[in-house]
């Protein structure tokens, strides 16, 4: 398990030290307001919702499955709150609005297990459904336009701070629970079992189907926090861009946090560093000045080469040349 | 068929082990051109890895292959079908959404101006149906054929190039008796235009129906080969089985044997599936021993699947201590006290990429929910008294399953089982792929847990092992319970069951 984490962990030093020489400010702390500010403190809270998604995507992943449908219901959850919301700046209905919002995303976690577990739809097709008709739902929410709103109830999830911003503290919590419910209980084993063999897994009489349904409305849950969270930090809904892509960071967090994509064994440590990693990068991508438009192609490359030293037969090839050389 | 050409196909000494296993060893076959030639074996007996290795799949440790008089050595089965070796596997492997032509020809597509040439390609593959005498239109699309017509396009296929050897591995599977007629007149055409067939099937009917030749095999060795008129069932069959002595008599004699007399614990009544098994009675009691003999696609399987519920059953009921039990699934068997070993340890046994641990307290876990974990200690004394208990080795609760040997798999298997303390275990299989020494282990456990009281449910393709072992023996055949035996049945009265009816004529005459 350690050796596991160990590249992760390496490639995140390695990130930090890039912006540390590239931006010397870039681990200074200070505090204002109460609040603390500084680069780091940015990564965590822009890397908020990615961590929250990704803590989702862990289980489904481990379980066989993937969910592309999660930055759709990123942005259903904060099309609906805000709708909900309207002009209002009270803390009942923005608490409402959030609630009417995560039972919504509930739903449709259901809706998708049902595709997956009930049916029998390979997962990428089935939340593939929902990934497209879900910005259309959210399209029709918000009726097209980007809603405002002004509560300010509403802008503690997401621009709130506790001396650290609440996002963070909310997707540590978030990640806390999961790893308490599924280490201290079996729920984490029987994951795994039905991961690696939902046959044999059957066969022993676990409810192999019911599990499988529960991580994809959790996923949907931890996508609707997430997305409160996007919603929130701008104060607004924007049907066509709040969480987009976000589930591509979020596969990307688990697979470099170590969990295979093929199933069974996770690790919710792994995916915290991956995310981390997916932030830091996108950070230093504006520290170092890499120009907008080779941006996606710098990611590109960082992300290839966190694979590559973690791909079995690159670290065999790897390790060779060090036995070589010395 | 008679001897005079020389043989197409010429294997000698073939050996080939695979990492623990002895695949084959010292294996002669010959082909003549013209015959159709059976193989035949158990599951295991070496039947694939033979004719994997005559097709350039396998290449053997030691041994040649000859073909017409000259040494080869495929690499691939490109090479082997290069050479005039066509193979038609159980599974259509075709492409379901091309058309009929374009499957026949995939590969060898007659060209035209650098594209395909469709008009000639459908021409051409209308030429190689109407060969075998198969009348479809070749520019349908294959997937609008039944299953036994794809399988006629699949031989359409092998055919199309110039074919010295067919080899058909269990082509009829998957086919009814009318298609069976289509395909063995199809078989009789090509063999009378010289091709050589290997063939291989486990209904014995075709066999005899269809074969010139026999060669058998078991356990990766060569039994025998025969005209399939100088050797009838009760031979064949005995042949295949085999008679394994020694090594296993830690075993008590089946003589020593009470018949069980408690409480009937479970009581299958018309219980059946619908193409898997026929309707059948059964009662298990507590402390009793229950043999399922029969050959490979007898149905024992599929038996042993509707008592635990893995499959439903279609019709009839099942009794578990007289009352009425509906089985939803696997869970709620297990809740009445029903655990199911199942002969695929990897495919629906065990998780392989999970402990030994894990593994071990899978079944135990489910059915008490994720939300109430068994604890560590109680996981640790469960691991400790098992591993001991089974000999589990290694005796390390950390080491993944898929590390582990087939013997040792196994046990780990039981043991999940034993944990839940079953009152019926079904075992299918157990003793497959595993060495004499666990094998001897296992069937000490069977015998030991009876003693206990419970009821378990034996199923073996090695005879042997069922009547040494089981107070009852229950026979199947083609999907049908056909006879129930006492203990002390011997090996010659199941075999002669399990041959069936034209045993009975030939006793007669």
């Amino acid at each position: 398990m350690k050796n596991r984490l160990l590249w992760p962990l390496l490639a995140l030093a390695a990130l930090l030290v890039l912006n540390l020489v590239v931006t010397p400010s870039f681990f200074s702390l200070r505090i204002q307001d109460g609040h603390l500010y500084g680069g780091l403190v940015d990564v965590l809270k822009n890397g908020a919702p990615t961590l929250l998604i990704a803590l989702g995507m862990t289980l489904v992943i481990a379980t066989r499955g993937i969910d592309l449908s999660v930055g759709a219901v990123a942005a259903i959850a904060g099309a609906v709150t805000c709708v909900h919301i309207g002009a209002s700046g009270d803390a009942g209905t923005a608490f409402a609005g959030m609630a009417i919002a995560l039972v919504l995303c509930a739903l449709l976690g259901l809706w998708n297990g049902f595709l997956v577990a009930g049916l029998g739809i390979q997962p990428i097709i089935a939340t593939l459904v929902l990934m497209t008709a879900g910005r259309g739902i959210a399209m029709l929410v918000t009726e097209g336009q980007i809603i405002t709103v002004n509560n300010d109830p509403f802008r503690q999830v997401g621009a709130g701070f506790l001396i650290l911003p609440i996002s963070i503290l909310i997707s540590l919590a978030v990640l806390g629970l999961v790893a308490l419910t599924t280490r201290k209980t079996a729920l984490g084993m029987l994951i795994e079992a039905v991961g690696v063999n939902p046959e044999a897994s059957r066969l022993a009489g676990v409810r192999a189907k019911t599990i499988i349904w529960t991580v994809y409305v959790f996923a949907a849950v931890c996508a609707g926090i997430a997305g409160l969270m996007i919603s929130s930090n701008v104060s607004a809904a924007d049907a066509n861009n709040a969480g987009l892509w976000i589930e591509m960071d979020a596969i990307l967090a688990v697979v470099i946090g170590g969990t295979s994509l093929a199933g069974g064994r996770y690790s919710l440590t792994g995916t915290l560093l991956g995310a981390l990693i997916i932030q830091t990068l996108t950070t230093t991508v504006y520290t170092i000045g890499v120009a907008p438009e080779v941006t996606l192609v710098f990611k590109a490359v960082v992300v290839i080469a966190v694979c590559l030293v973690q791909a079995p037969k690159a670290r065999a090839a790897l390790s060779f040349r060090k036995v070589a050389t010395t | 068929m008679t001897e005079s050409p020389p043989p197409v196909v010429e294997m000698r000494g073939i050996s080939l082990a695979f990492p623990g296993v002895k695949a084959l060893q010292d294996v002669d076959f010959q082909l003549f051109p013209g015959e159709v030639h059976a193989l035949m074996g158990e599951n295991g007996a070496g039947k694939s890895t033979l004719i994997k290795t005559l097709t350039g799949v396998h290449t053997p440790d030691s041994g040649t292959v000859l073909l017409a008089g000259e040494t080869v050595a495929f690499t691939s089965p490109g090479d082997a079908q290069q050479a005039g070796i066509s193979t038609v596997y159980q599974e259509v492997n075709l492409c379901a959404n091309l058309t009929v032509a374009e499957n026949i020809l995939l590969g060898r597509e007659p060209r035209k101006l650098g594209g395909i040439d469709f008009k000639a390609m459908r021409t051409q593959a209308a030429a190689v149906l109407a060969r075998i005498g198969v009348h479809i239109d070749p520019a349908s699309v294959l997937e609008s054929h039944p299953i036994a017509v794809q399988q006629l396009v699949a031989i359409a296929r092998a055919i199309a190039v110039d074919c010295r050897v067919l080899v058909l591995d269990e082509p009829t599977s998957s086919l009814d008796a009318g298609e069976v007629a289509e395909l063995f007149r199809i078989m009789r055409v090509l063999r009378d235009e010289g091709v050589a067939i290997l063939f291989v099937s486990h209904f014995l009917d075709q066999v005899y129906e269809i074969a010139d030749r026999m060669t058998v095999l078991r356990n990766g060795t060569l039994v025998g080969e025969h005209l399939t008129k100088d050797l009838d069932r009760r031979a064949l069959i005995a042949a295949m089985i085999g008679r394994e002595l020694g090594a296993l008599e830690a075993i008590e004699d089946a003589s020593e044997r009470r018949t069980a007399s408690g409480p009937v614990l479970v009581r299958a009544e018309g219980l059946g599936r619908k193409g898997a098994i026929a309707p059948f009675d059964l009662d298990i009691r507590a402390g009793e021993v229950v043999g399922l003999a029969g050959l490979l696609g007898s149905g024992r399987t599929e038996l042993a699947r509707l008592l635990f519920g893995a499959d439903k059953a279609t019709e009839g009921k099942l009794l578990v201590d007289g009352a009425h039990l509906h089985l939803r699934g696997p869970r709620s068997a297990i809740a009445a006290g029903i655990a199911f070993c199942s002969e695929d340890r990897k495919g629906e046994g065990l998780v392989a990429d999970l402990s030994i641990r894990d593994n071990l307290v899978l079944a135990m876990q489910a059915a008490r929910g994720w939300s109430r974990p068994v604890s560590r200690r109680v996981k640790d004394q469960l691991v400790e008294k098992y591993l001991a208990a089974l000999d589990i080795r290694p005796a390390n609760p950390d080491a993944l399953v898929r590390t582990l040997s087939g013997g040792n798999q196994q046990k780990v298997l039981l043991a999940r089982w034993l944990v839940t303390e079953p009152r019926l275990l079904i075992l299918d299989e157990p003793t497959r792929g595993i060495d004499i020494g666990a094998k001897a282990q296992i069937q000490q456990l069977v015998t030991s847990l009876a003693a206990e009281g419970t009821a378990v449910l034996f199923i073996s393709a090695e005879l042997e092992e069922v009547v040494r072992i089981a107070d009852r023996i229950v026979v199947l055949r083609d999907r049908h319970k056909i006879a129930e035996l006492d203990g002390g049945s011997s090996i010659d009265e199941v075999v002669g069951l399990i041959a069936g009816e034209h045993l009975s004529e030939e006793v007669a005459s």
